[in-house]
């Protein structure tokens, strides 16, 4: 009812063109991209230097750090980022960035799990994420990858929670317009992990999910599940050639 | 649509939805400023002048406000700024912070990134080495996500 | 507790040097009531001190009303090579620093 009295109080603009996309970057004010664009300033920069130093970390009874197989981040996480959510072969299933973090620690390292949305995985996260700051975001062509974006296509338009609204509502219907005071971005998902002044912290985008289905009533799913992760494929595909922000602040 | 929007709209957008800030329980009274104020000032009279305070005129999200606060002054052994305090009126205290300046500082100057639950003015108050005490008052627009996580 | 500083490592006599420092904190203000419903403990740094050759230049005490993963920026004059210390205190009164070389020349 609150969500709905402000959408009718913020009047509603027109949606963006799908040729004249949007970053909610462009949408910030001067100060808040001054604080992302200033390393020293970032706060989302202590969960990278956090991540850089999971990434010398030996883990596991091995004793078998990140950077023991993949060298210096710099060289083999560059792009990477900008690519993900990728096909894992052994599940037969897509994963996300932290989805993939979390099997190699698993798998190859021999650790104890991370859970989504955990600190040090969100460290890591941001830390791979870094390699890719400004790359134009690149979704992997696989072609098994397909079904998926279209799952996560169908969950866009869905309408679902009390409110009886779909994600593409507010951010395609609306989006450019205002709810409440806050711009409705185009949801295009530059930049994550990301620094939220609401959150104080950083967090993914299955975290932000999770606030977007509360907010029209809905149950949030699981950070990491396959819903999520079909989701954020179909919105990265959308996102496409978008230069990648890592870390990301948002208000 | 400007993404910029004109201060009546959103004063008039702020009273239709909800605030949400982490930052939530009750303001602090202007009893309860004053009294803040008068601690630092011991009562002695104020001059507006000299201190220049900057902090946006607009912000998406109270949690985290930047702040620059600088006075005019020498800095020199014998007339540099001493100390300069800053105090909101409705957070739960009026207190933010207080930075204590030396000769060697070389510039009577710093920024931080502070909270405000709501919209509100902002102050700052220098006392230079001379005891004299100046000051700058600024309002800030507070605007928040209508649909935050608690 | 991850701390981020930035200091020019030269500078000439005489110039003003900006020095600026993001630490990983909290900042609870003791004011925000938790899942439980019950008030979460206040932890949030109380002070910040600048020591330069050994004497202080700048100190800043801090309230709660300063952001979660605080940001400080501030000033000092260059006049020796020498050490710049950055102090601060938790609430537990733990003091953490941070240090780095400012060579004058």
């Amino acid at each position: 009812m609150i969500l709905r009295a402000a959408l009718l109080a913020g009047g509603l603009a027109t949606a963006a063109a799908a040729e004249d996309r949007r970053t909610g970057y462009e949408m910030m004010s001067p100060e808040l991209r001054a604080m992302q664009d200033d390393e020293m300033s970032n706060p989302g920069m202590l969960w990278v230097a956090e991540g850089a130093a999971l990434w010398e970390a030996p883990e596991g009874p091995a004793g078998r750090s990140c950077a023991g197989c993949h060298g210096e981040a710099a060289q083999s996480m560059a792009g990477v980022a900008a690519r993900y959510p990728a096909w894992d072969e052994a599940s037969g299933a897509p994963v996300d960035l932290s989805g993939r973090i979390a099997l190699c620690r698993t798998r190859h390292q021999g650790a104890e799990a991370l859970e989504h949305e955990s600190r040090p995985l969100l460290a890591l996260a941001a830390y791979v994420a870094r390699q890719s700051d400004g790359r134009p975001i690149a979704p992997d062509p696989d072609p098994r990858l397909d079904p998926w974006r279209e799952t996560g296509r169908v969950l866009f338009t869905a309408r679902m929670g009390q409110l009886n609204l779909a994600c593409a509502n507010c951010h395609d219907d609306h989006a450019g317009g205002r709810l409440g005071a806050a711009p409705i971005p185009e949801a295009h998902p530059t930049g994550y992990p990301q620094y939220r002044l609401q959150w104080e912290e950083m967090g993914g985008l299955h975290r932000r999910f999770g606030n977007c289905l509360t907010g029209i009533r809905a149950k949030p799913f699981a950070a990491g599940s396959p819903d999520y992760v079909a989701l954020e494929l179909y919105l990265m595909s959308r996102a496409a050639g978008l230069p990648l922000e890592a870390p990301a602040v948002r208000p | 649509m400007t993404h910029c929007p004109s201060r009546r709209t959103v004063v008039r957008l702020a009273l239709a939805a909800p605030l949400a800030l982490r930052l939530s329980p009750a303001a602090a009274t202007p009893e309860a400023f004053r009294a803040a104020l008068d601690d630092f000032t011991g009562g002695a009279p104020m001059t507006e002048g000299r201190v220049t305070l900057d902090v946006p005129l607009l912000v998406e999200n109270g949690n985290a406000v930047p702040l620059k606060v600088s006075v005019e002054s020498p800095m020199t052994a014998e007339d540099f700024v001493e100390e300069v305090a800053i105090f909101n009126e409705l957070n739960p205290r009026p207190d933010v912070i207080r930075f204590h300046f030396t000769p060697r500082s070389g510039r009577a100057a710093a920024e931080t990134r502070i909270r405000l639950n709501g919209t509100q003015n902002v102050h700052a108050v220098a006392r230079m080495s001379d005891g004299s005490l100046w000051s700058a008052v600024t309002d800030v627009i507070v605007t928040a996500p209508a649909c935050a996580e608690s | 507790m991850v701390a981020m500083v930035n200091i020019p490592e030269t500078a000439a006599p005489g110039d003003i040097v900006e020095v600026k420092i993001l630490i990983s904190h909290p900042m609870e203000t003791g004011f925000r009531t938790g899942a439980d419903g019950n008030l979460v403990p206040r932890d949030i740094i109380h002070e910040l001190r600048c020591l330069y050759a050994g004497e202080e230049v700048f100190r800043a005490e801090i309230f709660p009303a300063i952001a979660a993963n605080p940001f400080l920026g501030f000033f000092l004059r260059a006049t020796e090579t020498a050490e710049v210390e950055l102090l601060w205190t938790d609430e537990a009164g733990q003091e953490h620093s941070e240090r780095r070389t400012l060579t004058v020349g």
